[in-house]
């Protein structure tokens, strides 16, 4: 009984050994995956929008993974592999799109709303300081103030 | 009374953003296809898997490219309408079998109608890559010379047949 426990253990033991060996990656493997990873990094998953190529489970996801693994190994660069992924997705699939004419509000509009926000912030400070500038007497109003300021006198 | 109409104002103007924003199809990403020659390649046909298909084939007539799969729910939603539309035999539909086991396929087809002309098989998806396919179903509308001119991604609504892709079929068949 004891020696069939001990004996299981190993089996566990090294069937745990045995898979883990199966899912080291290769050397070189790891310098694709690495490459990979930093370019799918960029890329958004248009299946599941608010996730990047490299966290995203959906299947195409899995397949332009395996796609940019395959231009990797045939030595593309990866502006090439960018420029593949925008021929057939568009700008958008990318998480830093290009400066161009259809993409300056995108990257100008924060800077704009910006600019707004400050001239507002401007406006209201100059208009607040103006109203609450000590205001100026005239010759009656200054004589009426002195008069009541006499009259609560003892 | 002055002191309202500006945050009122401002307001409104965030409430139409909102709204508009709100309606707008997330999905609805420009295709950097529009107007590009449709990808080639060659492909076997599901019917009979000894013929091919390539784009070419279609030269010299408008087509509609439908990318389907037997798994894909919305498929089944826009299926009866695309049956009806080839009904009419107005233009030819192509079908991309995308990433479908042949039976599973060749079952649907049987059980829901088949609008198809032919279907061609994309197995790995690797055309539909080509295709920049990443919601199926999707439409193509490809002019006589082969130019694709219009990508529609997600199921065909009656609306959107009856505005974009009827007049635009129209069009390019004069």
């Amino acid at each position: 009984m004891k020696l069939r426990t001990l004996l299981l253990c190993c089996g566990l033991l090294f069937a745990g050994a045995a898979m883990a060996k199966e899912a080291a990656p290769m050397a070189a493997d790891l310098e694709v995956e690495k490459r990979m990873v930093a370019i799918s990094e960029e890329l958004r998953c248009l299946v599941c929008q608010n996730e990047s190529l490299s966290g995203s489970h959906a299947e195409l996801a899995q397949d332009l993974r395996r796609e940019i693994r395959k231009m990797i190994a045939d030595g593309k660069t990866d502006k090439e592999i960018l420029d593949f992924m925008v021929e057939r997705y568009g700008d958008f699939v990318r998480y830093r799109p290009p400066m161009k004419p259809t993409t300056w509000l995108l990257w100008g509009g924060p800077f704009l709303l910006l600019a707004g926000g400050v001239g507002a912030l401007i406006l209201f400070l100059r208009r607040r300081a103006r109203d609450n500038a000590a205001p100026v007497l005239s010759e009656e109003e200054r004589r009426r103030a002195a008069a009541l300021l006499d009259q609560t006198k003892p | 009374m002055k002191r309202f109409l500006i945050p009122l104002g401002v307001f409104i103007v965030l409430v139409i953003f909102l709204a508009v924003g709100l309606t707008l199809n997330p999905r609805d990403v420009p295709s950097p296809l529009k107007d590009k020659p449709a990808p080639a390649f060659t492909l076997p046909q599901l019917a009979a898997a000894d013929k091919s298909f390539s784009p070419a084939d279609m030269k010299g007539q408008v087509w509609l490219f439908n990318v389907w799969a037997s798994w894909c729910v919305s498929c089944r939603q826009e299926h009866p309408l695309l049956v009806s539309f080839a009904k009419d035999g107005k233009v030819p539909v192509v079908g991309l079998n995308y990433k479908d086991q042949g039976v599973d396929a060749k079952n649907w087809l049987a059980k829901f109608g088949d609008p198809y002309l032919l279907s061609a098989v994309d197995a790995d998806g690797r055309v539909g890559i080509d295709y920049g396919v990443y919601g199926v179903p999707e439409t193509y509308v490809i002019d006589k010379a082969g130019v694709i001119r219009l990508k529609h991604t997600g199921p065909i609504t009656p609306e959107s047949l009856q505005k974009q892709i009827l007049p635009l079929v129209a069009e390019l068949s004069k």
